[in-house]
């Protein structure tokens, strides 16, 4: 366990490291210049050249580079060109939004996929299974910015229960939670599409093993065959997909909080990839891949609870 | 238990009893498409931040009105010295910044010299360059110099590049922004809103009905519709797509305004090399366009066509559109004349007035036999290439700088490519006349010298769409300049 552990942190620190520099690399070799963003087409070189130094991007990109490898690594991530303020500040600062909705979102779709997956694979065959499989399909094809849309349109615009986007911040509880019932909606819709199929087909494998049949003619409980024989081996499959989704629904952030004008850390980062914000981008890509990696180390985990045959994978 | 009883019922009581009429605050909520960056208009180019804070929380010495008629503001008036190169500027008496200092000839010194530095980044050199020397007569008196005369002194001091700052504040305005303004900074969320209180020790606050300002970010057009359908927001002065306007001119909640910018939208053309070096060539293009099908098409309608450079609400505007009617037989003529056979780029910026024009221009440029090969290209890329090392044929862009007729006269290195000795001396009389009819005639002349020249396509003005909750009032339908002020804003 504890090898495993310390192998995981060095490919968790080599990760962060390559994806730093593929950013940094990348951001640099993209056309662009914030100082004219900033300054506008019409400004003077003059002025321009001014705001290169003072901003310090007249150094050579690997020195910049270096320097703000040290200083993250004492916890600054630089200044953001754009903003003019930390880029923790800005990451802090949004942080509880989108921390907020990716776990509702993940929670939603949690609760659907498997919900509607085991409810398909028990009446499989049968009209509620053709239900939950038409409607789970029409969710994988449409795209989250549409469904948002009309939403939004049917009820924000029309019925007018729900404000149509924005955040009034945490400090309403009961506002911010209206506000993001829309977008965790549009946001797990779509993951829990998947996860109910893939819980749906896992649970329908499991249900034609023998020990399954054997169950049954000892007259166990339909409850009990599940809760005790089907779920839990029906389950790895399953995490390994709900572990995928927090990826997905973390990227997914992005084009929500844009849709829904939602001041989160997607939405910054859409913002600042536009604007060749480079330690804002470069900040943003290390958090969101930290949170990618530790998801995959959390399924990891949970193979071996779920399934102590697996356990000999965590050495 | 009992003594708790009695405190809640006195409590209680003395809510009935005691509880004034609360006046509901009057909150105006705009939206925006673009955020600001910084929250300093002197260090920013960024038109969001003059769009919210100029002439509302910072003033400077002169302001504007609608039609960009130049009004006293913190200076009540100036006098003019007979060479025209030096103004006595006489200050408004009791103004105080929003942070309780008194507003004097001081800061008004230390806003330009600060502008002025070496070190400065103010966007807007331009505004600065003709200065020499500014200086402090008495409290309430400035007096600045200049080194030649400079026609549109009084009209660029009223930018938000020049807003009056204080030393206290100057350096924490970023994100702290202190001014004289009839509204204070209250409070900046990024990514979603930014509110402005009304400055109750404001010298005329009795005039501003306002209570507090809310500008909402949103970017995506859609969530805006929904944001004004379901009343979230009560204006959007720069309504980001034509297309949906017409619902809301349909739904009697709301007002639609379309009014004119300062943003001239052109095709414009790398005037430095083949084919576009060539007059034909460029004549050619002017003859292939169809300002009133690309309007239709990319605007639904909703802008005037340009022939020349300036905005047709100007006083000294003179309509070029007749110059070269489209005409898709003579543009091919000249085309062959000018021997343009090869393929010719068009690089376009992702802003839906440019995309949607590129595509109706590629076909009319094919209908006068010339293959256009259109990229749309991501806006980094575009400054980069088309901007910095005009590596490109044709473009679109918008120009919404005022007063930006001297964009011809940058040189050849400017994108533009162009270079004219002719226009270079036209230009330099024209920036130093402060006669107003000899500059407005002077003015006509560039006009009809760049349609002349053809130096680019000339395709339409950029509107301004607003759309208003009715019950808004006060909005300026047009914009001259990139604020609006809106003190003089009100809801029924």
């Amino acid at each position: 366990m504890l090898l495993f552990l310390i192998r995981r942190t060095i490919g968790f620190l080599a990760t962060i490291f390559a994806v730093s520099g593929i950013v940094f690399a990348v951001m640099n070799i993209l056309p662009g210049d914030p100082t004219i963003t900033i300054l506008g087409i019409d400004s003077t070189p003059e002025v321009r050249a001014t705001l290169r130094a003072e901003l310090g991007l007249d150094q050579p990109a690997w020195l910049r580079y270096l320097d703000w490898m040290g200083d993250a690594l004492r916890g600054d991530f630089g200044t953001s060109y754009f903003f003019r303020v930390p880029v923790s500040e800005l990451i802090v600062e949004r942080l509880p939004l989108t921390l907020s909705l990716a776990a509702l979102g993940m929670l939603a779709t949690v609760g659907l996929g498997v919900t509607f997956g085991i409810l398909a694979a028990a009446q499989h065959g049968r009209a509620g299974d053709w239900a939950i499989m038409v409607f789970s399909q029409l969710g994988i094809a449409i795209p989250a910015f549409w469904l948002s849309l009309l939403l939004v349109l049917l009820f924000a615009v029309n019925l007018r229960w729900l404000p149509p986007g924005g955040f009034p911040g945490w400090d309403e509880p009961l506002l911010a939670l209206r506000s993001l019932i829309l977008p965790t909606t549009a946001l797990a819709l779509v993951q829990s599409a998947v996860l109910a199929r893939v819980t749906r087909s896992s649970a329908l494998e499991v249900m034609r093993l023998d020990f399954v049949r054997t169950a049954r003619a000892t007259g166990l409980a339909p409850t009990r065959i599940w809760r005790q024989h089907i779920l839990p081996n029906a389950l790895v499959p399953i995490v390994t997909i709900i572990g995928m989704q927090v990826a997905g629904v973390v990227t997914g952030t992005i084009v929500i909080e844009n849709v829904f004008y939602l001041p989160g850390l997607g939405r910054l980062m859409f913002q600042s990839i536009a604007n060749r914000d480079l330690f804002t981008v470069q900040a943003l890509v290390v958090f969101f891949a930290a949170i990618v990696v530790t998801a995959n180390f959390l399924v990891d985990i949970a193979y071996a609870l779920i399934d102590p045959r697996l356990r000999s994978r965590l050495t | 238990m009992t003594l708790s009883r009695v405190s809640f019922a006195a409590a209680l009581a003395s809510c009935t009893l005691f509880a004034a009429p609360v006046l509901a605050e009057t909150v105006l909520r705009i939206g925006f498409q673009q955020e600001p960056t910084v929250l300093d208009p002197t260090s920013d180019a960024t038109a969001s931040i003059d769009g919210m804070l100029a002439h509302n929380v910072y003033e400077s010495l002169t302001t504007v009105d609608e039609s960009g008629t130049v009004l006293p503001n913190l200076a009540t008036s100036w006098d003019i010295s007979e060479d025209g190169q030096s103004y006595t500027f006489h200050l408004v008496q009791g103004a105080t910044f929003h942070d309780g200092t008194a507003f004097d000839a001081d800061d008004v010194k230390f806003t330009f010299d600060r502008a002025m530095a070496e070190t400065s980044t103010n966007p807007s050199k331009g505004i600065w360059e003709p200065i020499d020397s500014v200086t402090v007569v008495d409290p309430n008196t400035v007096q600045i110099t200049l080194t030649r005369k400079d026609a549109f002194f009084l009209f660029n001091l009223a930018q938000g590049d020049a807003s009056i700052v204080a030393p206290e504040s100057a350096d924490t305005n970023a994100t702290a922004p202190i001014g004289t303004g009839p509204f204070k900074f209250d409070s900046w969320t990024r990514g979603d809103r930014l509110t402005l209180a009304k400055f109750t020790d404001y010298r005329d606050a009795d005039a501003v009905t306002l209570d507090s300002v809310q500008f909402r970010f949103i970017t995506d057009p859609a969530a805006a519709t929904a944001a004004l359908m379901a009343e979230e927001i009560d204006a959007f002065p720069g309504f980001p797509a034509p297309e949906l306007l017409e619902q809301f001119d349909a739904d009697p909640r709301f007002d639609v305004v379309v009014g004119s910018t300062e943003g001239e939208v052109i095709l414009a053309l790398n005037n430095s090399k083949p084919p576009f070096d060539s007059l034909a060539a460029r004549q050619a293009v002017s003859y292939a366009i169809d300002r009133d099908e690309i309007i239709e098409g990319a605007m639904y309608g909703k802008a005037v066509p340009i022939g020349s450079f300036y905005p047709p609400h100007g006083p000294a505007y003179v309509d070029m559109t007749g110059l070269y009617p489209h005409d898709t037989a003579k543009a091919a003529e000249l085309f062959k004349q000018a021997g343009v056979k090869q393929t010719i780029t068009l690089r376009v910026p992702p802003f839906k007035y440019a995309t949607r024009s590129g595509e109706i221009i590629q076909a009319e440029l094919a209908k006068a036999g010339v293959t256009v090969k259109l990229e749309n290209v991501e806006w980094g890329f575009w400054i980069d290439e088309v901007y910095k090392k005009k590596n490109y044929d044709m473009t679109i862009i918008a120009h919404t700088s005022p007063n930006d007729l001297g964009n011809f006269a940058r040189g050849k290195d400017y994108f533009y490519g162009y270079q004219s000795d002719d226009f270079d001396a036209l230009w330099a009389q024209i920036k130093t006349e402060t006669d107003m009819a000899k500059r407005t005639d002077l003015l006509k002349e560039a006009q009809s010298f760049i349609a002349q020249n053809a130096i680019h396509g000339f395709l339409f003005q950029l509107p301004k769409l607003g759309v208003y909750h009715s019950g808004v009032s006060g909005f300026w339908a047009a914009s001259p300049v990139l604020f609006q002020p809106l003190a003089g804003v009100h809801i029924q």
